[in-house]
């Protein structure tokens, strides 16, 4: 019982974080949109929840509390208070205090009670009843207000007024309006009672109706309706489908199906008898028992109740998302990653068998295994706008530190990105928009006197470019400081004096550790604080992080990620007795060079087409004993836009790789994002191409001033 | 886990490098497997030989003879991987490591082992937990974490060296 309570407890305190989530986020849309009540609303709702399930799981600080600030959201949402600023700063601050008051353990009571006085002192300046006490329950009206799972139910109702109820003031008309604001509603209307023009009395009501309607209400609901009408009409309510059935079907089972599911004719079979059988609206006319206005009735009827219920149907599949532990799936995942891995040694086992049976089941089996691949993989995959939410504070709170103007542009939250790497990638984000507003947005005077609007903008975008997730921040501020940025690097003996280099290379010196810790470059570009924490948390991600900047335009930093950090599509290379991965989308193209007999170790380069292309061997690299073949087959990367040849023994093929962690002992070798095991169970180590060839490529930069 | 912990308090794994008899916490050691093909990770220390796939993960392997500067470990029949679990940052790690033979689990109360003399020792006192006594003969227990928190940190250095090299004023 207690666990369950427990359970209980944990998914409310789960589901409020979410609510005050959105309840943030909608805060910072409304700043923008004041008007918006479609907002106003939304706010109204996550509140309203906030307090209702609190005070149901026992939350009872947090339901009165919430209980207040939904007071005032209301006499916003009635018109009678404005959006201003301070309301906006009380609620966000509210929206703080219902956070702590989610994660507290009773051990800061005092000082929580106190903030949430103050916070509650401030929306009573906002005048209205907020000032009556906060302990009135709130239990009674969420229970009713959170119900939408209350059962929707579907009636048939029939009216036939007596001929004389208008006489008596009762209008049919008003009480048919009645019965439809209970639900969704079908009316059919019957006038065969009413005679031709020449006879007609103007003041009998001779027209009945049929009345289908879905509704939560009960029977009683729709019987009251008429209560004041009772004695001058036939009245009958029935229940065509009373929200238990699994499906609309079962009210309406007819014989033909009953005798198919029970195997006794077959589908075929009915089909036939069905085409050479009259309709039963048909017979029954002809019989002469019903009129043709009865049937069209019977069968208006019938197609209502069926679009009700698919409607029905269309809803309960809507709502049908579940939530699921974080652990369980990366559990499931971690199957998958085994039953890749179990595939790629049947196939390699098939191959050496060739039995044509077993290779068509083997390729039916790795069909299966991709696409169990694919959506286990889509499960974990989650939008990236809940992230974005939270910027929009950070940005509002140190905007206003600043004394700075800033508008946040987001683009691409609908953008999906596995969860890990969402988790992730939120500290190194903070980073590079803390970045753009300390330093990279100059202050409203400055803008003014450069002629740039006062409000800076900062673009935060994410958009999907081919196996990769491109995510970007951009701001419209100072931009680098190339020279300072030289000087530096030149005083710090990175980089030699006078040494040629093109912007972008300076911009990416930002990236080394501890570079611009000094107060010197603080003052004159202040970038690149702790911008080799976010690249290192990026590259963690497999991803990579790229600069821009035009001086006096604006900064933009490119982070580029991959989907998913479980499984990757990889070309397996062979050299020596070692097998090595390469990431497939790093790869441009394969092909040959017959070694020249004097160009013994050396890394060459390569023609491709007419172009210089630096060539790396990886035996050499990596110290690999014995002899290079004399045709070296050469695989061609592309790292940065630079292509780059790696010499190997022999290209093995193409093979979804499972990546597994080499574990902390080898956390820091760049040049090796982790191992996957071969079909053959032995290891095959997955190559971080970037890393390789930038530490080629020092080592290049190393060799002249060692000679 | 913590239970089997503390009723095997006393049982210690005893192994062979070179003629020196060594000896692990029982609580340590996961299992025991024979020499299997160790795929080498260049560039990094010698002493650590590899990855070794055990039933899908990849478990760095440790040469402790080299890393105790007592030559590499030859294969013979009676090489083994002793599969042990550490604690590397706060966080339990697998980890295997080489033994020329495995012996027995073997059983010493508390007040058999005694602590590491200063010197004489044939590896680094750092690593030795106590020396106990089988006959006449003494056991080296090593304090597992030490050995291998010392691994990694040769690990970073040797990474790190270059780029500490060029910031040296950082």
């Amino acid at each position: 019982m207690n666990t369950q309570e427990d359970a209980h407890r944990a998914a409310y305190l789960e589901e409020a974080r979410e609510l005050l989530a959105d309840l943030e986020a909608s805060l910072l849309e409304l700043e923008r949109t004041p008007d918006d009540a479609d907002l106003l609303h939304k706010i109204f709702r996550a509140l309203h929840t906030i307090k209702g399930s609190g005070s149901m799981f026992g939350f009872d600080d947090i339901a009165a509390f919430t209980h207040d600030v939904e007071s005032v959201f209301d006499r916003v949402r009635n018109g009678l208070l404005a959006v201003n600023g301070r309301l906006l700063d009380l609620s966000l601050r509210a929206c703080d205090h219902i956070k702590s008051l989610l994660s507290s353990e009773d051990e800061d009571a005092a000082t929580l009670d106190a903030d949430g006085r103050e916070i509650l002192e401030g929306f009573r300046a906002f005048g209205g009843e907020t000032a009556k006490p906060a302990t009135e329950a709130p239990q009674a009206e969420p229970a009713a207000q959170a119900s939408p799972a209350a059962v929707m139910r579907i009636f048939r109702l029939r009216f036939q007024p007596h001929a004389g109820m208008l006489a008596s003031g009762n209008n049919p008309l008003h009480l048919l309006e009645d019965v439809a604001a209970l639900g969704d509603c079908r009316l059919y209307v019957h006038v065969e009672n009413i005679p031709p023009l020449d006879g007609l009395d103007p003041e009998a009501c001779l027209a009945w109706w049929d009345c289908v309607i879905r509704t939560t209400s009960d029977a009683a609901a729709l019987t009251d309706v008429f209560v004041f009408a009772e004695d001058d009409c036939e009245l009958s309510v029935e229940v065509l489908d009373d929200g238990c059935a699994v499906n609309g079907e079962q009210v309406h089972c007819r014989l033909g199906d009953i005798l198919v599911a029970r195997g006794d004719i077959t589908p075929e079979d009915l089909a036939e008898a069905l085409s050479s059988q009259r309709r039963l609206g048909d017979i029954l006319k002809d019989k002469g028992v019903v009129s043709n206005g009865q049937v069209a009735s019977a069968l208006s009827e019938q197609a209502a109740v069926r679009e009700l219920a698919v409607k029905h149907h269309e809803r309960a599949e809507k709502t049908s998302s579940i939530r699921v532990a974080a652990d369980k799936l990366d559990a499931l995942v971690d199957l998958v990653g085994e039953l890749v891995i179990v595939q790629a040694q049947i196939r390699q086992a098939v191959e050496e068998r060739g039995d044509p049976l077993l290779r068509s089941l083997a390729e039916h089996l790795e069909r299966l295994g991709d696409s169990l691949r694919d959506s286990t993989l889509s499960i974990r995959m989650l939008p990236i706008g809940a992230t974005f939410g939270k910027f929009r504070r950070l940005v509002r709170d140190l905007t206003a530190e600043l004394g700075k103007e800033i508008e946040l542009v987001t683009t691409g939250e609908e953008t999906e990105l596995d969860k890990t790497v969402i988790e992730r990638l939120g500290d190194p984000l903070v980073h590079l928009l803390r970045n753009s507003i300390d330093h990279g947005i100059e202050s409203p005077e400055a803008r003014a006197a450069a002629g740039k609007p006062a409000t800076g903008v900062i673009r935060l975008g994410a958009a999907h470019a081919g196996g990769e997730v491109v995510i970007t921040v951009a701001d419209d501020g100072a931009g680098l400081d190339a020279a300072a940025i030289r000087t530096r690097a030149e005083e710090r003996g990175l980089v030699p004096p006078g040494l040629e280099m093109t912007p972008k290379e300076l911009y990416n010196l930002i990236f080394l550790p501890g570079f611009s810790t000094a107060k010197a470059v603080t003052s004159i570009s202040g970038r690149g604080v702790g911008m080799d924490v976010v690249k290192r948390a990026i590259e963690t991600l497999r991803g990579v992080v790229e600069i821009d900047s035009e001086p006096g335009r604006g900064t933009t930093i490119t982070v580029r990620l991959p989907l998913t950090l479980a499984i990757i599509d990889g070309l397996q290379v062979q050299v020596g007795a070692q097998y090595y991965v390469l990431p497939l989308a790093s790869v441009g193209e394969c092909l040959e060079m017959a070694r020249e007999p004097g160009n013994g170790g050396e890394a060459g380069m390569l023609n491709m087409r007419g172009e210089v292309v630096p060539c790396l061997r990886l035996r050499d690299l990596f110290a690999i004993d014995g002899a290079p073949p004399d045709i070296e087959p050469i695989v061609v990367v592309a790292v940065d836009g630079i292509r780059v040849g790696l010499a190997v023994d022999r290209v093995i093929g193409e093979h979804q790789t499972v990546i597994k962690s080499l574990g902390p002992l080898y956390r820091d070798i760049g040049e090796f994002s982790g191992a996957t095991i071969r079909g053959d169970g032995r290891l095959a180590l997955i190559l971080d191409v970037a890393a390789l060839v930038r530490r080629a490529e020092s080592s290049e930069i190393r060799r002249p001033a060692t000679v | 886990m913590a239970e089997a912990a503390s009723s095997n308090d006393n049982q210690y794994l005893t192994f062979t490098l070179e003629r020196e008899l060594f000896a692990l916490d029982i609580g340590s050691v996961r299992e025991v497997l024979e020499l299997v093909n160790i795929t080498r990770v260049p560039r990094t220390p010698e002493y650590i030989r590899g990855v070794i796939n055990l039933r899908g993960r990849a478990v760095p392997v440790v040469d402790l003879k080299l890393k105790f500067g007592m030559g590499a470990t030859e294969r013979t029949v009676n090489t083994c991987i002793i599969i042990v679990e550490v604690a590397l940052d706060g966080e339990s790690t697998v980890l295997g490591a080489l033994a020329d033979s495995v012996q027995e689990v073997y059983e010493m109360e508390t007040g058999q082992i005694e602590p590491a003399p200063r010197m004489g020792t044939p590896i680094r006192g750092e690593f030795i937990r106590g020396i106990g006594k089988s006959g006449e003969k003494f056991i080296i227990i090593l304090d597992i974490n030490k050995v291998f928190t010392s691994l990694e940190l040769a690990g970073l250095t040797q990474s790190l060296g270059e780029v500490a090299a060029e910031n040296g004023e950082a």
